[in-house]
């Protein structure tokens, strides 16, 4: 959030907060979002993140602060006047019309000519790959097609911003990875500005050029994937994206000789021999492995060491096999790291 | 595990020999056996008790009275249907109350909807749980107490020098009243005595019929429809007209065949308000009751359910039961 940044602001959130009775679902959030990001408001449910969105919508409006969409203060105005377009988490597909009418909704409001209508509503069906699937209605239609038609309808508009309230989450696994890459693609064609909720580390991690982490209603860090990932700010940050070891202050004295908490990430450990020497740059710690995970790709072990602090360690099975891997269990170890990825956090 | 002497440590065990669970155990394998248990009962009723009783007034449609011996004849004719259409004496009266009665169900039935709807929206949509119960109670109420009690209560609210006409003029709507009331065809000597009382007391008892039809098909409208109409720039007008209106007029027509249906067929509030003028039930009951001309009665009972039939046809095409 840097003041300097030649970037256009498409919306900037001045000291938001939203109260729901005596919850604070929003507690006083600054943002800026800048023109044509993929942004993430990720975080866990009752996070407030939703809440955000369903403000810049217009759906719900701020109990105090300001709300600007290039400019122009937006707050009050309601959802009709803001040229932003959202894709509903149940999609919200008209049941009543087909593919076709639900697509060309916004654009009869609009009174967008006939022709010019019909333009663009095959237009946008052939980039959401539905072409045939005009006349259908929604009913007729898989989660996956839904879920395509409600990013069409919000498409065709050509809002200056659009607004994703974790669309994906309905659709299984190999489905949503596959429309995770083709969402990012769309964004970088149309480059729309695109807000996206949810509540998954990994999408936002795919998907996202800079994200914020929501926790009881606050932003705990604003930041590329990267910066997030690998320089949490706080351990909340550090636990919610991706795996990580917490190592409280009082423990951490007895490996770091300081009492400032930090976290590890469980792929920077390495496991070797107890009796092996601990390089100058590591830290280096005996212990017991108490239990062996096994997922395919890799291995989660959790490790008892001396000092009294579990690790957790993820080592990739480049060459051991299941069963090297579960004979590993109750055996002596040594964990070593390297002394830079320890992450200094707030508590 | 938990070693809680509380917490027992087995479950009982799931197969046993009683007889309800050998029952339960076949019942569950045989299903159609299961399902036509279930429907015995209601299709007994549906099949002896309804449809029996109307098949027996269709046949008694095809019998002829004699005036002179005051005799039914059950032979098959079509006497009562000549008489009831074509007779110089009868026919036109026949004819004056079927409109009469068809205006008058229209009338109650567009009137039903335009109050029901806003109230079941506001049900549906913005009252709160305490405000809805209220809502739900106020709207049936009504239904707790005698159907006469109600329509002879209403012929003292209407009546000449009753709580109506008092009200209206403390508020100085007299000159309103009694514009209304000098309307030929509509109007009368007071509102209890006029077609305009029977409007009202018709509306009354019929309302919550087409509140609650139209509040549950509201109620299962998802909010994010709304939300997304206007997202996608539709003042709340067009949302609707293009939305909320459309997936609830199933809940509509549902409603109006109530108000429609009970209106044709009503004989108590055309007789107790209202002027001599027949209306479709008083006319079946004349006949019937005073003539004991159970012929002519028949035929025109199955009026009704012509008009019926010929309006859900209509309804249906109209794509009223789509959404169903």
């Amino acid at each position: 959030m840097t003041e300097s940044d030649p970037r256009q602001v498409a919306i900037r959130f001045t000291d938001v907060a939203r109260h729901f009775g005596n919850v604070k679902a929003v507690d006083h959030v600054s943002l800026d979002i800048y023109d044509g990001e993929f942004f993430s408001l990720l975080g866990p449910s009752g996070s407030g993140k939703t809440t955000c969105l369903r403000m810049i919508a217009g759906f719900e409006s701020p109990s105090s602060g300001s709300i600007q969409l290039y400019g122009e203060e937006v707050s009050k105005m309601p959802p009709y006047e803001r040229d932003v377009n959202t894709v509903f988490q149940d999609y919200a597909l008209f049941p009543h019309m087909n593919v076709q009418k639900n697509i060309a909704y916004g654009l009869m409001v609009k009174r967008v000519p006939r022709k010019e209508r019909e333009r663009r509503v095959n237009e946008i069906l052939d980039m959401v790959q539905l072409t045939t699937l005009g006349k259908r209605k929604p009913s007729q239609l898989s989660g996956g097609q839904r879920q395509r038609v409600a990013l069409a309808r919000a498409l065709v508009n050509h809002p200056r911003v659009l607004l994703l309230d974790e669309p994906l989450g309905a659709l299984d696994l190999k489905l949503r990875q596959q429309m995770q890459i083709e969402l990012k693609a769309i964004q970088q064609r149309v480059g729309i500005t695109f807000i996206y909720v949810t509540h998954d580390q990994e999408e936002a991690l795919t998907m996202s050029d800079r994200l914020a982490v929501f926790n009881h209603g606050k932003i705990e860090q604003v930041g590329t994937p990267a910066e997030v990932y690998e320089r949490p700010a706080t351990s909340f940050v550090a636990s919610f994206v991706g795996v990580s070891n917490f190592v409280e202050s009082d423990q951490a004295f007895k490996i770091t000789g300081e009492g400032k908490s930090f976290t590890l990430r469980p792929e920077k450990i390495r496991l070797t021999t107890p009796d092996s020497a601990t390089p100058g740059d590591c830290y280096g710690l005996n212990g017991t492995i108490r239990d062996v995970i096994y997922l395919g790709m890799y291995t989660r072990y959790l490790v008892d060491t001396e000092a009294g602090i579990d690790l957790t360690v993820v080592v990739q099975n480049l060459e051991s096999t299941s069963s090297d891997v579960f004979a590993a269990r109750k055996r002596p170890v040594k964990v070593l790291w390297q002394k830079v990825h320890n992450r200094v956090v707030e508590e | 595990m938990s070693t809680d002497p509380a917490v027992p440590a087995t479950n009982p065990p799931l197969r046993s020999k009683s007889p309800i669970r050998l029952i339960s155990n076949f019942l569950y394998r045989h299903s159609c056996l299961a399902t036509a248990l279930l429907l015995l009962l209601p299709m007994l009723w549906l099949v002896v008790i309804y449809l029996g009783s109307l098949g027996t007034m269709m046949l008694q449609s095809f019998y002829t009275y004699n005036r002179n011996t005051a005799q039914i004849i059950e032979e098959f004719s079509l006497e009562a249907y000549k008489e009831a259409f074509t007779d110089p004496n009868l026919s036109p009266p026949n004819k004056d109350a079927i409109k009469r009665t068809v205006r008058m169900a229209a009338a109650v039935t567009i009137a039903a909807a335009i109050l029901a709807f806003p109230l079941a929206y506001y049900m549906a949509r913005y009252a709160g749980p305490k405000m809805k119960g209220a809502l739900y109670l106020g709207v049936m109420l009504p239904l707790w107490s005698s159907y006469l009690v109600r329509v002879y209560a209403w012929k003292l609210i209407l009546a000449k020098d009753g709580v109506m006409t008092w009200f209206l003029e403390k508020l100085g709507l007299m000159p309103v009243l009694d514009w209304l009331l000098d309307i030929e065809g509509i109007g009368g000597n007071s509102l209890s005595t006029s077609y305009i009382g029977v409007f009202l007391v018709f509306l009354y008892v019929w309302m919550p019929y087409m509140v609650l039809p139209i509040n549950a098909a509201l109620e299962r409208v998802p909010k994010s429809l709304t939300e997304a109409s206007s997202d996608l720039g539709a003042r709340p007008w067009y949302t609707f007209l293009r939305v909320i209106l459309p997936l609830s007029f199933p809940g509509v027509v549902a409603g109006s065949i109530f108000t429609f249906s009970l209106t044709l067929g009503d004989y108590i509030i055309p007789s107790v308000i209202g002027t001599s003028s027949y209306f479709l039930g008083t006319l079946v009951f004349t006949h019937r009751g005073t003539v004991g001309n159970w012929p002519l009665a028949a035929v025109l009972t199955l009026v009704p359910v012509v008009i019926m039939m010929v309006y859900l046809s209509v309804a249906k095409r109209l794509g009223a039961f789509d959404a169903l």
